[in-house]
This record gives structure tokens, C-alpha cells and sequence, in this order.
């Protein structure tokens, strides 16, 4: 079939708006990362890049120290972040993967009493629930600690239903098989479940490590010093009320740097990232 | 559902099981059965006796007028955002789902915003609309509008839903394009045989036909206006001015968390249990492709 440029232009116009009106918010902060914090609290920023660059975003991955801010080194924000990104996401397909094995390829009493339970998890998201849990993790020592901030959040329904949907379509040949061969349920598990659900771990990975990354109420609720905070707390601290007269090129330059890993992973992982994201919500 | 072949082992399953279900237990049944027990006493003021009131919390919470308001808050709130990312995001993806130049470049560029964290998002469109430093701000107030979201209630609104809803697009655009493609390309040939234009085309065929998606993504978006926006409003209004921005959510953690009033509180959280297992429920329905068109 031949292309149709004219016919096509309004579809493409469309479509350039879109991608302007997404990247639009994003180029200014680029833009006010750029420039010093007077002239963007006159008002006056323009809309092409400024002279400091590097210079506002090392003063905001050592100290982010401005004339109103008095911050904190935005890299502590950034490395707490990975870190419990990282730690929710393995953690997360770790006890999910095992707990679906076990309702897969096993058949024992409770099943699925203990199934249901995993399931209901579902409608009990943090949110409906801060109070109680606040004093769960106190009673337990566990504010302001890396385990309160990460082991929480590790169970949840959506993994152990994409791993259990996944095993299911594992043919009984290759079990039969690997019983003939001796296996028991550990060395089938380690050889042959863990290798044929790889995709199905990177692509979990990629959205829990987003999911983990842009973690909000559960980190405002248990981080207590600024040593433990996260990123995107870190930025909204530095914002407060928002006033005019604020360090807003040190702000931009760590929302910034808030934003790029978790995009990055988006787009570098593109197909694991569609994958999952659209297994995790089936 | 089972597998007809599996292992015989008494203890493993269990073994496998208990790091998921100790989780669940300690950080969501705990609690969440806690919030069902606490909803249901009152406490003195001093904190030194208790009584089991019954549902004298949930009265005192639904009679209660600032409770009230928030509910209307939540419901113009969830449904303009959801109306609006629906919108734009289903035309986005009817246009990139079309056989043109690009099309998968542009897929990239309009998917990647997913990622933000929505306070990420917030401080973005702050930055934006900020009365007199921002560029879209300086723009209405030049027009004589007065803008200043933090002392007028509708400007906060607009800009936690224009902020939550920029956010949320690539996620449904992603769905939109998904649901389009697995369109048969048979039935939108033999539409375009018989000479259906391209309105006619998704108004009678498209549309129809992805139903059910438009039906998850609705739920899906009023489980996140309800609750993954708490960043947004926390970061950019404080739920203000006034209670302009206070929505159920918000609601629940300054009166749990900030104000420390447990039993009500407690209630608006059975009260939120109640509208996500609803919402849930909702989804997994529409999963099962049981939504049909006229």
C-alpha cells in the first residue's frame, strides 16, 4: 500500500502535540536546572538553557545548599531510592515465585484457604490501613529502618498470580519427565520452573523496580531522618510551600535526577516493561 | 484451577509459602483486622478506657460534614481525571495505532511518563503553573485571571488533575493501543470495503470492540485517583487551601496519621477497604470479558 502523506499529516500532528505536551514539563525543569535561583524567582527564566549545568547539579548531589535550601546531599536521596527499589523488586519475585510454586505444583490441605488469603491482599493496599500499620511497625522497632522501608512492601498478590498463571502452563510432560529422572520438586524448580520463567522475572522486574522507585506514602510514613529518605521525598521536602524565593535550579536539578533512572529503565527495557506491565494487571 | 501432575510433599508447600504469607499477615491482616476492631470502639479523650461502640464511629463519620465534603472532593476529583486521561489517552492511541511513518517512536515517547512517581509529577506541573514564577501562571495571570493555586480552591483542583492526569495517560494510552491492535484486521477491512469512514469505523466497530479495556481502565483509573494521587496533593496543595483538595484519602492520613484520631479515622478506613475490594472486584469482572456492548 502507498503512504498517504496528506491524509496522515493531522494524524501526525496529533501525535507531535502529544509528545509535546508529555516532554513539555520535563524540558523546563532541564531548562531551570540551568540557570540560578534569583533570576528564575524573578520570573524571568527563559526558555533555552542556561549557564550552570554543572554547576547546580554537583551542588545538589553534595550538598544542595542554596541561599533558602538549607538540603541535603540529593546522592544519599538517590542511592537510598535504588537501593530500596532494588531490594522491593528482588524481594518481591523471590517470595512471590516461591509461594506460587508452592499453590502450582503442590496439592495439600489449605491450599486454597491460603491462595484466597494471597488474593485478598489485593484489596487491602497501604492506604487503607496507615494508622494500624504505622503502629504494627513501631510496635516492632522497625521505623526509620531499611527492613520497615522494603520488607513490607514485598508481599503482594500481583506476582504471585502472574507466576502461578505462568506454571500452570508448564506441560505435565516435563514434570512427569523429571520425576522419571529423579528429580524432586527442588531440582525441577532450580532447573527447569526458575530458567523457562526468565522473561517473566525481567519483566517484573523492570515494573517493580518502578513501582519501588516511586514509592511515596510508605516512605513519608516510616523514614524519620533525612539519612533514610528517598528521592522523591527528598525533592518535595526541598520544595515545601513553594514560594518564589526558593533554590528552584537546585529542585529542578534533583527532580531531574529523580527522573531520568526509572524513565531510563522504561525505555532501554521497553518490550520487558510492555510485557509486564500488562501481565501484572491481568 | 490445579495441575494434574504434581509433587507429593508434606512440608515443602508450607516451607515455600512462608515468607509471603508471614508479610501478609503481620503488615496487612494485622492491621487491616485492627482498623475493623478500632472502628468499632471509642476511646476517651485521655486514652484510659475504651468502649465498643457498634457502628456509632461510621454514623459520626458519614454525618460528619468536612467527611462529606471530602467525598464530593474524591468524586469530582476521580472523575475528571479519569474522564481526561481517557479522553486524550484513546485518541493518542487510536492515532498511533494507525499504518503511519514513526509509529513506534512515537510509542516510545508517549510511554515513558509512567515512570514518573506522581509527586515527581506534581512538582513538575508546581514549577509550571506557580503563580508568579511559572510559565503557564504568569500566562493566566496576564490574562487577568488571578491565578494563585494556593489560595483559590478550583485553581488547586485544576492543577492536581491536570498534574495526576499527565501523569496517568501513558498507562492507559499503552492499554488503548494494546486493545486497538488486537482488533481483527479483517473486520476493519471489510468495514472499510463497504466504505465506513474512519469515525464510523471507531464509533460502531473500535470502540465496541474494546470495551472491556475502556471498562478495566476505568476502575484501574479511579483506584488511582483514590489513593496513588495522595503524592500530588501531598506535595502541591496539603490537601488546601481550605479543603478544597481534601480528598478521602488525604482525609484518612491527617486524621490516622497527623491528627492521631483513631476510631473515626479507623472507620474511613473500613470505609476505603469497603470502595477498593468494590473496585476489585469491578476489575477482576471485567477481566473475565463479562462487559458486552449493545
Amino acid at each position: 500500500m502507498t503512504a498517504k502523506p496528506v491524509r496522515n499529516l493531522p494524524v501526525h500532528l496529533i501525535l507531535i502535540v502529544a509528545v509535546i505536551i508529555f516532554a513539555f514539563p520535563v524540558y523546563l525543569a532541564l531548562i531551570g536546572s540551568t540557570w540560578d535561583a534569583a533570576r528564575i524567582g524573578r520570573g524571568q527564566m527563559p526558555l533555552t538553557p542556561g549557564p550552570r549545568l554543572v554547576e547546580n547539579y554537583t551542588n545538589a548531589l553534595t550538598s544542595a545548599r542554596g541561599g533558602r535550601i538549607i538540603g541535603y546531599p540529593v546522592q544519599v536521596f538517590l542511592w537510598n531510592s535504588a537501593k530500596m527499589a532494588v531490594a522491593i523488586a528482588v524481594g518481591k519475585i523471590i517470595i512471590s515465585i516461591l509461594s506460587a510454586y508452592a499453590i502450582a505444583f503442590f496439592r495439600f490441605p489449605l491450599r486454597t484457604f491460603f491462595f484466597g488469603m494471597i488474593f485478598l491482599t489485593l484489596m487491602l493496599p497501604i492506604e487503607v490501613r496507615i494508622a494500624p500499620t504505622y503502629k504494627v511497625m513501631s510496635d516492632l522497632g522497625l521505623i526509620n529502618t531499611f527492613a520497615g522501608l522494603t520488607v513490607p512492601l514485598m508481599a503482594s498478590a500481583t506476582g504471585t498470580l502472574l507466576f502461578r498463571q505462568f506454571f500452570l502452563t508448564i506441560p505435565d510432560e516435563y514434570v512427569e519427565a523429571a520425576k522419571v529422572d529423579g528429580a524432586g520438586p527442588l531440582r525441577f524448580f532450580w532447573s527447569i520452573a526458575l530458567p523457562l520463567s526468565r522473561t517473566n522475572i525481567a519483566a517484573l522486574f523492570v515494573i517493580l523496580f518502578i513501582y519501588g522507585w516511586n514509592q511515596y506514602l510508605w516512605p513519608l510514613l516510616i523514614t524519620t531522618s533525612r539519612e533514610m529518605e528517598t528521592i522523591v521525598i527528598g525533592i518535595v521536602k526541598m520544595m515545601g510551600t513553594g514560594e518564589a524565593q526558593t533554590d528552584w535550579n537546585l529542585i529542578m536539578a534533583s527532580t531531574v535526577l529523580a527522573l531520568v533512572p526509572p524513565v531510563l529503565v522504561v525505555i532501554l527495557m521497553q518490550q520487558w516493561f510492555v510485557k509486564g506491565l500488562v501481565q501484572t494487571e491481568k | 484451577m490445579q495441575r494434574r501432575v504434581i509433587f507429593p510433599n508434606r512440608l515443602l508447600p508450607y516451607l515455600l509459602l512462608l515468607p509471603q504469607l508471614a508479610i501478609t499477615t503481620i503488615f496487612f491482616f494485622w492491621p487491616a483486622s485492627q482498623a475493623i476492631y478500632q472502628s468499632l470502639l471509642r476511646q476517651d479523650p485521655f486514652g484510659l478506657r475504651t468502649k465498643f461502640v457498634f457502628l456509632q464511629n461510621f454514623q459520626s463519620v458519614l454525618s460528619d460534614p468536612l467527611y462529606i465534603e471530602a467525598i464530593q472532593v474524591t468524586a469530582i476529583f476521580s472523575v475528571s481525571v479519569t474522564l481526561f486521561v481517557m479522553t486524550l489517552a484513546l485518541l493518542f492511541a487510536v492515532m498511533a495505532d494507525r499504518q503511519i511513518r514513526g509509529a513506534q517512536a512515537y510509542k516510545t515517547l508517549l510511554l515513558w511518563p509512567y515512570a514518573l512517581a506522581p509527586a515527581v509529577a506534581a512538582v513538575l506541573w508546581g514549577f509550571i503553573f506557580h503563580p508568579s514564577i511559572g510559565i503557564l501562571g504568569k500566562l493566566l495571570n496576564g490574562l487577568g485571571l488571578r491565578w494563585d493555586y494556593q489560595l483559590n480552591g478550583l485553581h488547586a483542583l485544576v492543577l492536581i488533575v491536570v498534574a495526576s492526569s499527565w501523569k496517568q495517560i501513558a498507562h492507559n494510552f499503552l492499554f488503548f493501543l494494546a486493545g486497538l491492535q488486537s482488533v481483527p484486521p479483517a473486520i476493519v477491512e471489510a468495514a472499510m470495503i463497504d466504505g465506513a469512514s474512519a469515525w464510523k469505523l471507531f464509533r460502531k466497530i473500535l470502540f465496541p470492540l474494546i470495551s472491556p479495556t475502556t471498562f478495566y481502565l476505568m476502575t484501574i483509573n479511579m483506584v488511582f485517583a483514590f489513593f496513588e494521587t495522595f503524592g500530588v496533593i501531598h506535595a502541591l496543595t496539603h490537601g488546601g487551601p481550605g479543603r478544597a483538595t481534601t480528598t478521602l484519602m488525604y482525609k484518612v492520613y491527617m486524621d490516622g496519621y497527623v491528627n492521631l484520631n483513631l476510631g473515626e479515622s479507623a472507620a474511613q478506613s473500613v470505609i476505603l477497604m469497603a470502595i477498593v475490594s468494590t473496585l476489585v472486584w469491578l476489575q477482576f469482572r471485567s477481566m473475565e470479558g463479562k462487559v458486552h456492548y449493545a
